[in-house]
């Protein structure tokens, strides 16, 4: 098993080389930070200065080792446009990324599950094809499209919700949440609903695919000979056995839900690390940018470790291969 | 039972520490947020904007945009002709209740002029200052120099003592990778005091009560909250959640204007736009350049239609320009604002004069987030040329991607709008676009052109004192721009704001900058 946790850690570890290696090439083509640095009265040797000072004349490999090294130490560097840390910058936007996907990921299991198990139980029903069918709607609809529609109907029209924005925060320690306030709840009513119409769909046609199965298994039909009641066999019985394949599909796209959240935290003017990214592009704050990055592929790296190792503590077979193949080695 | 006893504590201590309930909080719907408390932090006019609410210089523009006292009262020029003698404004004090003193101006050039200063470019001929008594400062700089005025309305005025207390009298050094206090806290003599700031959610100015100035506005404070999205911006716009924004979207306006509760803010934006060419010998291809002909200039002066891209690109709000700077900037004239007609076999003819083949190929550089409408334009115009019989390659990318290319001379034909910010005058084009790239002069002479005679108008004017012989100079160097077709003017762009009906008096700028001490609310408070 130890072998196994160093060799996954290995893998990790290579995949965050690599991310930073792409991104780094990335960056190349995004154009002079300097040039978005400096004001138009800004002389030609005033930008070669500052280019020298930023290190931005040395060699690709040089910046590249310089930052791997500095980020290795938790040292992301300065933004260059807020002229903050970036680690301080990102952790002051972490929780209000953090609470949107959340709620989103609450919002989805709670209305998706429902869903799949009525379409599942009530299968070539008029209901169960509607809701089928809004499914592919939710799926195909861009998710700025959703946003901006649920702006339009909830704020400008019924004035119910904040367009934008957080509404009130509170501090605990070094997070600001936004949970404890009625105007920090209500600002996050839209955003959530949006990020999570993909998700939405994504729980309710998986519940229903295990739901189908479960269905045809031998111990829901005894069940239903031995009396038990339709409600309790399929809200209970088999539900909780299709239960394992969604909770580890709604961890693993806990990263793609923060990645989506980008899009949805620019047009509701979202105050979370997706918006500072968007805004780190538009100036070429590379330090911003290079650490979002970081960050982002070091969860999608831990959930996707902290699966394969759940995965083979739980099923043995998985790490006896790599066990043996480790022992012909050696 | 003990951690909910505690978030309700800190909820509600939290709720005291808000602004008090006033009357008139103005929400300032910005397209984007400040980057810093500090102003010399970056080289950023919106973040100078909004920071002139809470930091003031020596002198200040007007409802007209002319130039008048702030915290200097009167300023001469000593015999020598390069030191400048201002007197200061006695009795203001700073937000936290220091008296402001000659001192605190020298602390404020050196930190806005040191080496390490991204804005050191705004106040070019500063060479050293000297405090004659807590009232009286001179400043010297490197030759007699007509601008300093205009200067110094962007060069914001910090508090001597504050900035020793905090470390802070040099500006933020990123390549040395220091964070500043002045970054996340300010302190100026201003209108508006900075309350709180929640960087990309709202940054809360309330007013400065001992202000020294008799305020023109009525408002208790405002709150700026940055809305990047255009579409969230006019729907918050319309269900009333800000009472403002300076960037109302064009294609928007029809929809704001239908609506009873929003006021739209039209105006001609100083900027104006242009084209610009290469004289380089050869193309970026390698190929012969044929634009250093004054022919081919005027060929393709006289292929695009410019009436055409007023009515359909800029849907009738652009001012069609022939001169470099718009009418409200001293030196413009109305001679130079004439164009010439659409006249496309005229500028076949002088292509065929000219001896330029069929089907020449060029790079066509534009900007995906720069100029209104730029990217339409542009391609209006490239199709414009196509019908010459010439080959214009569009180049459409965002600004940081564009940028090398075009001060590397890595490109042809481009576009440049100036709107002479911060400085309002003519000189700003002629000095940094027209003139030959040498030192600190043609910074922006992206085509590497060069007219002795522009550049010895412009060194004339630059040193120039008086006025009206200033300005005449200037005429003159854009009359040469304009007889050689240097840069091809366009059109000044349109600028559109929008205040809802909360919103009494909300003066617009040609500089495209809000100034929210000249604001009024409805209900009077």
């Amino acid at each position: 098993m130890l072998a196994f946790l160093l060799k996954r850690t290995a893998n990790a570890a290579f995949v965050m080389l690599a991310v930073a290696l792409l991104a780094f090439l990335i960056f190349r083509s995004f154009g002079d930070p300097v040039e978005m640095m400096v004001n138009e009265q800004a002389t030609q040797e005033d930008r070669a200065e500052l280019r020298e000072r930023l290190g931005l004349n040395d060699g690709f490999f040089t910046q590249y080792v310089r930052f791997v090294t500095n980020a290795v130490q938790g040292d992301f560097g300065i933004s260059y446009r807020n002229q903050q840390d970036v680690m301080v910058l990102i952790a002051e936007r972490l929780p209000a990324t953090f609470e949107l996907v959340l709620v989103a990921t609450v919002i989805s299991l709670v209305v998706g599950i429902p869903l799949g198990v009525v379409t599942a139980v009530h299968r070539d029903s008029r209901l169960a094809d509607a809701l089928q069918l809004t499914s592919i709607v939710g799926v195909s609809l861009p998710s700025f499209v959703v946003g901006i529609l649920l702006i339009l109907a909830f704020s400008v029209t019924l004035g119910w919700l904040p367009a934008f924005g957080r509404g009130e925060t509170v501090d605990i320690g070094w997070w600001s949440t936004g949970l404890l306030t009625p105007s920090g709840r209500a600002a996050l009513v839209l955003p959530a609903v949006s990020l999570s119409t993909f998700q939405i769909t994504l729980v309710m046609r998986l519940v229903r695919a295990e739901m189908l199965e479960t269905l045809r298994t031998d111990y829901v039909k005894f069940a239903r000979a031995r009396g038990v009641p339709r409600g309790r066999v399929h809200w209970v019985h088999a539900l909780r056995n299709c239960l394992m394949p969604v909770i580890t599909l709604t961890g693993m796209q806990i990263g793609n839900l923060i990645a989506f959240a980008l899009v949805t935290e620019t047009v509701f003017q979202w105050p979370g690390m997706g918006l500072l990214f968007i805004q780190a592009v538009t100036f070429v704050d590379i330090p911003v940018m290079a650490a979002y990055l970081m960050l982002v592929s070091f969860i999608f790296v831990v959930l996707n470790t902290i699966v394969d190792v759940t995965y083979a503590w739980v099923d043995p077979r998985l790490r006896d291969d790599t066990a043996k193949a480790g022992g012909s080695n050696g | 039972m003990k951690l909910r006893h505690f978030l309700l504590i800190t909820a509600a201590s939290s709720a005291l520490a808000l602004p008090v309930q006033a009357q008139n909080i103005l929400d300032w719907g910005a397209n984007r947020d400040i980057g810093s408390l500090d102003p010399y932090s970056f080289g950023d006019s919106f973040t100078i904007n909004v920071l002139n609410h809470v930091y003031e210089g020596l002198v200040r523009y007007d409802r007209d945009l002319g130039i008048e006292p702030a915290l200097a009262t009167s300023w001469e020029i000593l015999d020598d002709q390069v030191t400048w003698r201002f007197t200061l404004r006695e009795g203001v004090t700073f937000h936290n209740g220091n008296t402001f003193t000659a001192e605190d101006v020298q602390a404020s050039l050196e930190r806005v002029s040191h080496e390490t200063s991204p804005l050191k470019g705004n106040l070019p001929a500063y060479v050293s200052s000297e405090v004659v008594d807590d009232y009286t400062i001179d400043i010297t700089l490197n030759g007699t120099y007509p601008l300093l005025l205009n200067d110094l309305t962007n060069i914001h005025i910090f508090d001597r003592e504050w900035l020793v207390e905090n470390n802070a009298e040099l500006p933020t050094d990123i390549g040395a990778g220091v964070e500043g206090y002045a970054t996340y806290n300010a302190n100026g003599t201003g209108p508006f005091v900075v309350e709180s700031r929640q960087p990309e959610a709202q940054t809360v100015f309330m007013v400065n009560p001992d202000w020294w100035d008799d305020p023109q506005h009525n408002l208790d404070g405002f709150v700026l909250r940055p809305v990047t999205s255009p579409a969230t911006r006019v729907a918050a716009l319309l269900s009333g959640e800000i009472d403002f924004t300076n960037d109302a979207p064009v294609q928007d306006l029809p929809r704001l204007e239908a609506s009873p509760d929003v006021n739209v803010l039209e105006g001609v934006d100083l900027r104006t736009v242009m084209i610009g060419f290469p004289f380089r010998d050869t193309l970026a291809s390698g190929e012969p350049n044929p634009f250093a002909d004054i022919r081919v200039r005027e060929a393709m002066y006289k292929a695009i239609d410019l009436d055409l891209i007023h009515e359909r690109i800029m849907r009738g709000k652009s001012r069609i320009a022939g001169a470099v700077v718009a009418p409200p900037i001293p030196g413009y004239s109305e001679d130079l604002d004439t164009v010439p007609a659409y006249d496309l076999e005229g500028a076949k003819a002088l292509l065929a004069e000219a001896g330029v083949p069929e089907g020449l190929s060029f790079e066509f550089n534009c900007l995906s987030d720069g100029l209104v409408n730029e990217e339409q334009f542009c391609q209006a115009i490239a199709s414009m040329w196509s019908r010459l019989g010439l080959e214009p390659q569009l180049d459409v990318a965002p600004r940081a991607v564009q940028s090398p290319k075009r001060t590397g001379g890595n490109t042809d034909v481009y576009t440049l709008g100036w709107a002479t910010l911060p400085m309002l005058d003519s000189y700003s084009p002629l000095i940094q676009i027209f003139h030959s790239k040498e030192g600190n002069s043609g910074v922006f002479n992206w085509g590497d052109w060069s007219y002795p005679e522009l550049d010895a108008l412009v060194q004339a004017a630059g040193s120039e004192l008086d006025l009206d012989t200033r300005l005449q100079l200037q005429n003159e160097a854009m009359q040469i721009i304009k007889d050689n077709h240097i840069m091809i003017p366009l059109h000044q762009q349109p600028m559109a704001w929008a205040v809802t009906d909360a919103v009494s008096d909300m003066p617009l700028f040609p500089d495209n900058k809000p100034r929210l001490w000249f604001a009024r609310m409805g209900g009077d408070g």
